[in-house]
């Protein structure tokens, strides 16, 4: 946790362009949806395929109530957040009683419906052409104007998230949770009341997405529906695969790694797209495991390259905790 | 209040048709294998866009589209056997992200070579709108709701008459007892890919006269197949046929009398409440056979 909160804090240190600051402020807002997102699927097995609903809610609503209602952005953000949770809440009840691919449509068809609201609610969104005029984000007094400043900011939250998801995995809960993923009967007969923590795993990544989103808001100071579709939610879910189910690491990595990989391909104009798929299906057919399995197992090799003769203490691994 | 009523049924039945067959094709993956194919909709997408840049390539309708339906299954084929066969069983979830990167990347390609402009099909008979019982038909109308039967019966026959269809229900029913009796597993989701690619291309192809055709279509269509496929009941090829009709009735109606700028939303909150309701799809049962 220590070595992730240095490697947080240094990274804009080693960036001198405001440019690469915003980069890293936008992989710090999708690491904190991933990591929810991980939770739900990676944990507890439940595929979401529509999560960018929960991070467009939270920034819309934020967006409403401190650019047209005029309240203060410590009303909004709260607000935004809390408005995810209760929506994930209401829709939980009924869509956590299917399973597999029915889940995943159900999660789907809600994602679509929130974003063609967004785009066709004019008067209230502002319709396709987005939402302008968000304030930037003031916390007691002090408003968050440079890029840096508010990068920290998003660290923070991001440091702090990871640290509640760790206590989470590592609770009973979390045990409960991974019961669940590996058999649903199986839990129930331990005694685990699978639809309340199936509810409040799901409510829970909603609440990081949310959190994302008032951020995402306040930081752009502009939304638009587009930011909130079909499509970023199946790079979420991307994320966390390749990042690697079920490791805290893995969703940052994943996170990290797909949302700069764009801006690397820039160079390459239009064939970004093309560059972008294929090194999808490239790092899933040769990576199954993720970017955390993968380099674990990559520096499982070059360990036992680097140091033939078995040491008789086994080091403690960075990822032991992967598995949680 | 039902005035109009008729001219939005066919409307919906002409691009739920579609839908439907977008949906076969999900079935028919999902059944050989177990994968939903997020790529199904480029599969609609290229029997479009192949048409049409065949056809203007100097070959005559017909045979711009038949050429266009092969190349689309026999990029199905290629898919299986490229990207979906080396990586063998691994985790579905794994294998669904690999069909997104594979839609990506066709995706891609097609905007790279055709660029991002929006295409049109000529119709096939004409553009002079027939009158049936107060609604106007295209004549395009009549044609893809032809076609689409002519579809399902084929799939029909080849399932209950031929050796290979037999061979892909088989796999469907259970996959190892089907190894053991010597038909080639692997064989048959490659079949089954290549179906599903000449299947959404046929529901392109089709369709294009009436809705124009651009790189980007196939993600809107793929979704409304999946939720065709899900509506019907998840792996009934034909409960997925009805499912595309219900759901693009059920569109046309909810846009013509309620607001079309939340026309696709209605199709979506529909299948919602079903879910809720019956959450294994109008026409899967718990226990029904997968075909």
């Amino acid at each position: 946790m220590a070595a992730f909160a240095c490697l947080l804090a240094a990274a804009p240190l080693a960036l001198s362009n405001d440019y690469y600051i915003n980069i890293l402020i936008l992989c710090c807002f999708n690491a904190l949806i991933v990591m929810g997102l991980n939770l739900l699927m990676g944990y507890a097995g439940q595929v979401s395929l529509g999560h960018a609903a929960f991070f467009g809610l939270a920034a819309y609503t934020t967006a409403v109530l401190t650019a047209t209602a005029g309240l203060p952005v410590w009303v909004g953000v709260p607000a935004g957040i809390a408005v995810s949770a209760l929506v994930a809440w209401l829709i939980a009840v009924p869509t956590l009683k299917l399973q597999g691919n029915y889940l995943a449509m159900a999660t789907l068809g809600f994602g679509i419906i929130v974003s063609i609201v967004f785009n066709e609610a004019v008067n209230i969104t502002g319709g396709p052409s987005g939402f302008v005029g968000i304030p930037r984000l003031k916390l007691l007094g002090y408003t968050f104007s440079s890029d840096t400043a508010y990068y920290y900011l998003t660290a923070g939250v991001l440091w702090l998230a990871t640290l509640v998801s760790r206590r989470i995995i590592d609770s009973r809960t979390g045990r409960a949770l991974r019961a669940i993923h590996v058999s649903e009967q199986a839990a129930q007969a331990m005694g685990v009341d699978i639809a309340r923590h199936k509810r409040f795993v799901f409510v829970l990544s909603a609440v990081y997405a949310g959190v994302a989103g008032t951020l995402y808001a306040h930081h752009l100071t502009f939304v638009a529906p587009s930011s909130f579709g079909f499509n970023f939610s199946v790079q979420l879910i991307t994320m966390v695969v390749l990042g690697g189910m079920a490791s805290l690491w893995g969703a940052v990595a994943g996170a990290f790694f797909l949302t700069s990989l764009p801006e690397f391909l820039r160079v390459f104009e239009e064939m970004d797209i093309l560059i972008y798929g294929a090194m999808l299906v490239a790092c899933m057919m040769f990576m199954p495991s993720g970017l955390a399995g993968g380099l674990g197992k990559l520096f499982a090799v070059l360990k036992a390259k680097l140091k033939p003769e078995p040491k008789p203490e086994p080091k403690p691994e960075p990822k032991a905790d992967s598995r949680g | 209040m039902l005035f109009g009523a008729p001219q939005y049924l066919v409307s919906g039945l002409t691009v739920g048709a579609t839908y439907g067959l977008t949906a076969l094709g999900f079935t028919m993956i999902y059944n050989t294998t177990g994968i939903i194919n997020f790529a199904q909709g480029e599969f609609v997408m290229l029997g479009g866009m192949l048409s049409v840049v065949l056809l203007k390539a100097g070959l005559p309708l017909p045979l711009a589209i038949l050429a266009a339906v092969l190349c689309s299954a026999l990029a199905g084929c290629l898919m299986e056997r490229a990207v979906i066969r080396p990586v063998g069983r691994s985790a579905p979830v794994n294998l669904v992200i690999i069909t997104i990167g594979v839609s990506i990347l066709v995706r891609g390609v097609v905007m790279l070579v055709w660029g991002k402009d929006t295409f049109a099909l000529p119709a096939f008979t004409g553009a002079k709108p027939l009158r049936i019982l107060e609604a106007s038909v295209q004549p395009q109308s009549l044609w893809v709701l032809a076609i689409t039967l002519l579809v399902l019966g084929a799939l029909k026959l080849f399932f209950s008459r031929t050796i290979h269809g037999k061979a892909m229900l088989a796999c469907a029913c259970e996959r190892k007892a089907a190894a053991l009796m010597g038909i080639s597993v692997e064989r048959m989701a490659m079949f089954s890919f290549g179906m599903s690619g000449f299947l959404g291309a046929v529901g392109g192809a089709i369709l294009t006269p009436i809705t124009l055709t651009s790189y980007d279509v196939g993600v809107m269509l793929g979704l409304k197949g999946f939720a065709a496929c899900i509506l019907g009941g998840l792996g009934n090829p034909f409960g997925a046929a009805a499912g595309g009709l219900i759901l693009g009735v059920l569109e046309s109606f909810g846009a013509g009398f309620i607001s079309s700028a939340y026309k696709d939303a209605f199709a979506f909150i529909v299948l919602l409440l079903l879910l809720f309701v019956k959450p294994t799809g109008l026409f899967g049962g718990p226990k029904s056979d997968r075909v």
